[in-house]
């Protein structure tokens, strides 16, 4: 009976999770949940137990610097016990081992003197290290031989001045950023300075900025953590996507400051386009190929001697300026073949010109293609970024509802969901078309451009209504819409991703970014 | 900042007394002892013996803290130096990673020294002449022994040539007049 009953509550519970879930998922994610709980874990929770995951979809956990510091603390504190070394010792093998608990007790176990070798732990034992005046002294940096010197050594015996020791551990530490590494200072010495020692020795303030470096490395050593690129975001996140699935997914993860990013290579969320694609699109748009692509759809090539140049008015019979070839620019042959024909070029089949005006048809074709997608792509950016400033408004308008209309905090809340649906199906449309770019033809790319076609009609009709004066937006037949529009926004967001991610993940689409060199885009890489 | 000059002055003067072998090193500047100039004999049995090399080392403000730079002031074919007028040397121990204030300076010029008895193609700064040590060795040979006759013949010239009586050094003491002249008369064919 129990259990029937947990059945029919999951069924129901269910049912009200998807409807819901496709109009909440970005507001959620995003911030301003109506909730304050992390809601990562509870997402990740719903998903393992009942909701079907999306092949765009990728779990990850995100830890809070405080989760980063406990999981380091747990790690060195199981190493110190199975091991039986201090947890300072323990902390640096595991540093040595890349946080590879399993490896690091293997390798102990196998051989533990080599292993401490290795890692930078001297295997002589001369008690705690501690500062010590030692009579006949002399410190081999400075030179200094002063009776009473405070001195230090780590346990390799190497001895130095303590001032020598602070100015070299400043040194590394704020000079170079250095901590987990940081050696003897002594020639051909590889043991490491632990973190007691190095407590002992310098100011709290340099000794903060020694345990944020190593709790930095903990991350950057763990291959599956990552921290958030946000600016003043202080967690981390943990995916298990390894870097040669890059080309199979697009990890795109949200941190709990509200960021979205692709874990693969920290940039903004690009879905649905794969990282390398989007390396080279950005490439693309950013280096001056392109204007080397409008030379050749506006300009001519001299055909004897390649000057290039730009028609600017007068008649059909060129003779350039460097080289006095005279030419026809309609046929790009030989004037002189014209005979006595001057003002018009009726010898259009003539063989001689027939080449240039090849390839600079294929030039026109490759640049109108490439900016029919980047014209799309960067007005969608453009508008993302429009969309941001009227999200600020939104907040206004949000009071000023409920001032006017009388409704409740609550119930002006589907203005903000819009907005924030605004923007991250804007951000997905403008990634849609940098993939287009490169996308080579098949019965799929259709599929994937009816997606597109819905997604950005249903965007930019919402756009539209969310624009609308305050006064109508308080008609609650206004609203309904708006929440529907929404909803259905996000609905083809996911259909969208979904299908993408699906074929990506499969195989099935072709690129042409290797076949650039042929086909409709020969003409200008085979000129350049 | 006085406990510094301390060691810098404790190596200057076991350099100095005692030097390493086919090393000799002065001061341009006497009251400067943060730039030693350094003349490097071209050791016996190599492709480089018969030339004299000029060296300059300078240190930086806090050392033995950080590492100090070494260039070579006289042209060198080596796959470890760069090929131009900077000298540039690839050197394990001057590396920021490597570098522990023990280092002695010694150390360092005796690590050039057997830089040229033995090159290291596998980590080269000019890899075209790295290619050709491995893959044609008398064509190598060939090319540093002309940049030898060429360039390291004669009183070594240092680029910031502070005082004339920085050059020849411990060397031989004809080499001091008309320290001008020498190494800029390149190619005009009067080296034996």
């Amino acid at each position: 009976m129990d259990t029937d009953d947990d059945f029919m509550s999951n069924v129901s519970s269910e049912d009200d999770i998807l409807p819901d879930d496709s109009e909440n998922d970005m507001s959620g994610d995003e911030d301003f949940g109506f909730d304050d709980e992390p809601d990562a874990h509870i997402d990740s929770q719903k998903d393992d137990g009942y909701k079907k995951k999306a092949a765009y979809d990728i779990s990850f956990k995100v830890y809070q610097p405080s989760d980063v510091q406990k999981q380091q603390d747990e790690l060195i504190n199981e190493v110190n016990m199975i091991l039986d070394i201090s947890k300072e010792e323990a902390a640096i093998l595991l540093r040595h081992f890349r946080w590879n608990k399993e490896r690091l007790i293997e390798d102990y176990m196998d051989k533990p003197s080599q292993v401490l070798d290795a890692a930078g732990l001297a295997t002589t034992s001369a008690g705690p290290p501690r500062m010590q005046v030692v009579p006949g002294f002399v410190c081999d940096i400075c030179c200094e031989d002063e009776p009473g010197l405070q001195t230090f050594a780590l346990k390799c015996g190497h001895r130095y001045c303590v001032d020598c020791y602070r100015h070299y551990l400043s040194q590394k530490i704020r000079g170079e950023g250095e901590a987990a590494r940081i050696q003897c200072p002594s020639e051909g010495c590889n043991v490491i300075i632990d973190a007691r020692s190095l407590d002992i020795l310098v100011t709290p303030e340099l000794t903060a900025r020694y345990h944020e470096l190593l709790h930095r490395t903990y991350v950057e050593d763990k291959e599956t953590l990552k921290w958030c690129p946000a600016p003043d975001c202080e967690n981390a996140i943990e995916c298990a996507v390894k870097k040669k699935d890059l080309d199979k997914v697009v990890p795109t993860v949200s941190c709990l400051c509200g960021h979205r990013f692709c874990f693969g290579c920290i940039l903004n969320d690009h879905q649905p386009a794969p990282c390398e694609l989007v390396k080279k699109w950005l490439k693309k748009c950013a280096d001056d190929s392109e204007t080397a692509n409008w030379i050749s759809a506006n300009t001519k090539e001299c055909p004897k001697c390649n000057s290039t140049i730009e028609k600017n008015g007068g008649c059909n019979h060129m003779t350039c300026r460097k080289c006095k070839h005279e030419f026809c620019w309609m046929c790009m042959g030989l004037w002189s073949e014209h005979g006595t024909s001057w003002y018009n070029c009726n010898r259009f089949e003539e063989k001689s010109g027939t080449e240039a005006r090849d390839a600079q048809a294929k030039s026109r074709v490759s640049l109108e293609r490439y900016l029919h997608y980047y014209n799309r792509y960067a007005n969608h950016e453009q508008s993302a970024r429009l969309d941001k400033d009227i999200y600020h408004k939104t907040e206004k308008k949000m009071v000023q509802l409920q001032k006017e209309s009388g409704m409740s905090w609550i119930e002006v809340q589907y203005l903000n969901s819009a907005s924030q649906a605004l923007q991250t199906c804007r951000q997905t449309l403008m990634w849609t078309y940098a993939f287009a770019f490169y996308l080579a033809r098949n019965n799929l790319t259709e599929i994937f451009e009816d997606n597109q076609k819905d997604l950005e009609m249903a965007v930019e009709a919402l756009s539209e209504m969310f624009e609308k004066p305050i006064a109508e937006l308080a008609d609650s037949k206004l609203k309904v819409e708006i929440m529907d529009k929404t909803s259905y926004c996000n609905k083809r967001r996911v259909i969208l991703l979904d299908d993408t991610a699906q074929n990506l993940a499969e195989g099935r689409w072709t690129f042409n970014t290797e076949l650039l060199g042929s086909g409709a885009n020969g003409g200008p890489s085979t000129r350049r | 900042m006085a406990s510094q000059n301390k060691r810098i002055a404790k190596e200057l003067a076991e350099c100095t007394n005692s030097p390493p072998p086919g090393i000799s090193i002065s001061l341009p500047n006497d009251s400067d002892l943060h730039t030693w100039h350094v003349v490097l004999e071209g050791p016996e049995n190599t492709v480089y013996a018969g030339g004299r090399f000029g060296l300059v080392v300078s240190l930086p403000t806090d050392y033995p803290f950080r590492a100090p730079t070494v260039t070579f002031a006289t042209r060198i074919y080596h796959p470890n130096v760069t090929n131009d007028s900077l000298g540039n040397i690839c050197l394990g121990p001057l590396k920021p990673e490597n570098w522990k204030p023990s280092t002695r300076l010694a150390g360092v010029l005796e690590a050039v020294r057997a830089l040229l008895i033995e090159p290291q193609p596998d980590d080269p700064l000019e890899a075209r002449i790295a290619d050709e040590y491995r893959a044609d060795r008398k064509e190598f040979e060939k090319n540093a022994r002309t940049y030898v006759q060429r360039y390291a013949k004669g009183p070594v010239k240092f680029d910031s040539a502070v005082s004339a009586t920085a050059g020849g050094g411990a060397g031989s003491g004809d080499d001091k007049k008309g320290a001008g002249a020498a190494t800029t008369g390149s190619g005009s064919g009067n080296n034996p």
